[in-house]
C-alpha cells in the first residue's frame, strides 16, 4: 500500500502545476488572436495565429514605455530597500538597544498596513514634496511595504551567521565598515540575493500605489493595461499580450534564484 | 542567543526609520486628520470628534464587507494552507525536478496584480474563456458576472491559484531542513507515515507555518486589485471586500471623513491579528 502511494505521489504536485499553467496557457493562447478571433468564438488554439499585438505593444512609445517605467521603479526601489535594511537587520541580530522589540513590530506593522488605506494621503503627501509622476515616488512609496520584509528576511539569515565571525574579525583590526562590507556581506550573499527577489517581487505586483502616485511620466504597464482595457471597447488580444510580456521579467527573475528560491521562502527562518 | 546591549546601533537602524516614517507617519497623520473633520470641499475643515468613527462602526454597510472579509480570508486560509503542506509533502526532495516544480510554482507570484485579475477574466468568461466554456458545457450554468455564488467560487480559486504556491514554498523549505537520520529513525521505530507527519514533519514546519498564516492573513485581509479587476466588488455588493469598499467611498464619493474613520478601524483590526500572530511565533522562536 505505501509503495503504490509513493510511486503515485508526483501525481500531485503534477496536477497543481497544471491547473495552475492552465490560465496562463489561457492568456497566452488570446495574446496569438486578434481581438475579432477572440470575440468570435471559444477555441483551444489560435486559428489564425498573429504576432499582430505583440508587434504594436514593441512599436508603440504609450505601451512599451509603461515596461520602461515599471522596471526603473522596481530597480531603484530593490536598490534602495536593501541598501537601506542592510544596516538595520544587522543591529537588530546581533544587539540590544533601547525600544528593538518595539521598533521591529512597528516596522512590521507597516508591511500589514493596507495600501488603500494609504492611497489618497500618499497622493498629497508626493505632490506636496514634488514628487508626483517621478519614478523616485513610486520607488520610495514602495518602501512602505518592502523595508519592513527586507529587514525581516536579512535579520533572519544574519542570525543564522554565528557571532564569533564578528568577534574575531575585530579582534584582526578590521573596522566595523570594512568588515560589513568585506567580510559580512559576502557571508550572507545568499541572503542578500533572498530580499532582493522579494522586494522585486512586491514592487512589481503592486499597482494601487504605482497608478495613484503617476499619472503620465512614469506611468506603470500595469496602469496602461487598465486604461486601454477600459477606453478601447476591450482590446482583449492586445491586453493579453501585453499580460503575457508581464510575465517575462518574473520568470527571468525566478530562473535565476531558483536555487535559493527554497530556502529564501523560509526568509532564512527553517 | 544572547545579544549584547548597545546603544549606537541606533545610528544602524536611523535609515530605515526615516524611509519608513516618512511614508507611514505623515501619511497616517493625514488619515487621522481627516477622520475627526468634515470638509465642504476648498479646504475648509470643521471639527467632527468621533461621529465618523461612530458612523462607521454602526453602518450595516461596513459591518457586510467585513463579514465578507472575514469569510473570504477564512476560506482561502482553510484551502490554502493545507493543500500547500500536502503539495510540499508530495514534492521530490532531489534531483531534476526539484527546480522545475520550484521555478513553474513560483510563477503565479511575480505577475503583476491586475494581470492576475484579468488573465482570471478571460480565463471565465462563460462564452470565450476555457474555465467559464468547460462548466458550462458540464451542464452547470455558471457566469460569474452575474451569479453571487459564482463569482464568490471564482474569486476564491482565483485566490487558491495565486498564493497556494507561497505556502507550498514555505512548507517545502520546512521539510527540506529536516535531517535524513530523523526519517531512518522512524523507520527503524516503524513508524508509519501518519505519525511521521504529525510527531517530525508538522513540527518541523511550525515556524515557517506561522510565517505562511501570518503572510497570507495580511495580503487577503488587504485584497483589493484583483477581485477589482475580475468582478469589480459585483454582481451587486456580493464581491466587495474591505478595500474596495473603502476605495469606493474614498475616491469615488469623496467622503473623505468616514473613509477615513474606516481606514482606521480597519488598520487597527489587521494591526491587532497580526500583533497575535507575531507574539505567538516569536514565542516559538525562543523555544
Amino acid at each position: 500500500m505505501a509503495s503504490i502511494m509513493n510511486g503515485k505521489k508526483w501525481l500531485l504536485p503534477a496536477i497543481y502545476i497544471l491547473f495552475l499553467m492552465l490560465p496562463i496557457y489561457w492568456l497566452l493562447n488570446m495574446s496569438f488572436k486578434t481581438t475579432n478571433e477572440i470575440l468570435g468564438g471559444f477555441a483551444l488554439y489560435p486559428q489564425n495565429f498573429t504576432l499582430e499585438n505583440y508587434r504594436k505593444i514593441l512599436t508603440d512609445p504609450t505601451w512599451y514605455n509603461g515596461y520602461r517605467n515599471s522596471i526603473i521603479y522596481v530597480v531603484m526601489n530593490t536598490a534602495l530597500s536593501v541598501t537601506a535594511a542592510l544596516p538595520a537587520a544587522y543591529a537588530f541580530s546581533r544587539y540590544r538597544f533601547l525600544g528593538d522589540k518595539h521598533l521591529f513590530f512597528w516596522l512590521l506593522t507597516n508591511r500589514m498596513a493596507p495600501p488603500a488605506v494609504f492611497a489618497l494621503p500618499f497622493f498629497q503627501l508626493y505632490s506636496a514634496v514634488e514628487l508626483f509622476d517621478t519614478h523616485l515616488a513610486v520607488a520610495l512609496a514602495h518602501c512602505l511595504f518592502n523595508i519592513p520584509l527586507a529587514v525581516w528576511i536579512l535579520e533572519g539569515f544574519m542570525s543564522g551567521v554565528p557571532k564569533e565571525l564578528d568577534e574575531t574579525a575585530f579582534l584582526d583590526g578590521y573596522s566595523f565598515s570594512r568588515f560589513f562590507i568585506r567580510i559580512f556581506i559576502p557571508t550572507i550573499a545568499a541572503g542578500i540575493g533572498v530580499a532582493m527577489f522579494f522586494c522585486f517581487m512586491y514592487s512589481w505586483v503592486e499597482l494601487l500605489l504605482a497608478k495613484t502616485l503617476t499619472s503620465v511620466a512614469a506611468k506603470p504597464i500595469a496602469a496602461t493595461m487598465t486604461r486601454t482595457a477600459s477606453t478601447a471597447g476591450y482590446e482583449l488580444g492586445l491586453l493579453a499580450a501585453a499580460g503575457t510580456l508581464t510575465i517575462v521579467p518574473g520568470a527571468f527573475v525566478i530562473y535565476f534564484v531558483r536555487n535559493y528560491i527554497a530556502k529564501g521562502f523560509a526568509l532564512g527562518r527553517v | 542567543m544572547s545579544k549584547k546591549t548597545n546603544p549606537k546601533a541606533w545610528i544602524l537602524v536611523i535609515p530605515v526609520v526615516i524611509l519608513v516614517a516618512f511614508n507611514a507617519l505623515i501619511p497616517l497623520m493625514t488619515v487621522v486628520n481627516y477622520s475627526v473633520q468634515e470638509t465642504f470641499g476648498s479646504n475648509v475643515f470643521f471639527w467632527e470628534g468621533v461621529k465618523w468613527f461612530e458612523q462607521v462602526l454602526n453602518s450595516s454597510r461596513f459591518h457586510e464587507s467585513f463579514l465578507r472579509q472575514l469569510a473570504f480570508t477564512g476560506t482561502v486560509l482553510v484551502i490554502e494552507i493545507p493543500l500547500g503542506i500536502v503539495v510540499a509533502l508530495c514534492m521530490p526532495k532531489k534531483g531534476p525536478w526539484v527546480s522545475v516544480c520550484l521555478v513553474l510554482m513560483a510563477l503565479p507570484l511575480l505577475i503583476p496584480w491586475n494581470v492576475v485579475g484579468a488573465m482570471w477574466n478571460i480565463f471565465a468568461l462563460p462564452d470565450i474563456g476555457l474555465l467559464g466554456h468547460t462548466v458550462n458545457a458540464v451542464g452547470i450554468n455558471y457566469n460569474f458576472t452575474q451569479q453571487p455564488t459564482a463569482a464568490w467560487v471564482t474569486t476564491i480559486v482565483m485566490d487558491v491559484w495565486h498564493w497556494t504556491s507561497l505556502v507550498v514554498l514555505l512548507a517545502y523549505a520546512g521539510l527540506c531542513s529536516i535531517p535524513d537520520d530523523y526519517y531512518q529513525a522512524a523507520k527503524i521505530d516503524g513508524a508509519s507515515a501518519w505519525s511521521v507527519f504529525w510527531r517530525i514533519q508538522l513540527p518541523k514546519m511550525k515556524n515557517v507555518l506561522t510565517i505562511a498564516v501570518l503572510l497570507r492573513f495580511m495580503d487577503s485581509f488587504m485584497i483589493y486589485t484583483e477581485p477589482f479587476v475580475l468582478t469589480g466588488g459585483g454582481p451587486g455588493n456580493t464581491t466587495t471586500f474591505l478595500s474596495i469598499d473603502l476605495v469606493k467611498i474614498a475616491l469615488g464619493q469623496f467622503d473623505l471623513g468616514p473613509a477615513a474613520a474606516m481606514s482606521l478601524i480597519y488598520f487597527f483590526v489587521v494591526l491587532l491579528m497580526c500583533w497575535v500572530f507575531y507574539t505567538l511565533m516569536m514565542r516559538n522562536e525562543e523555544q
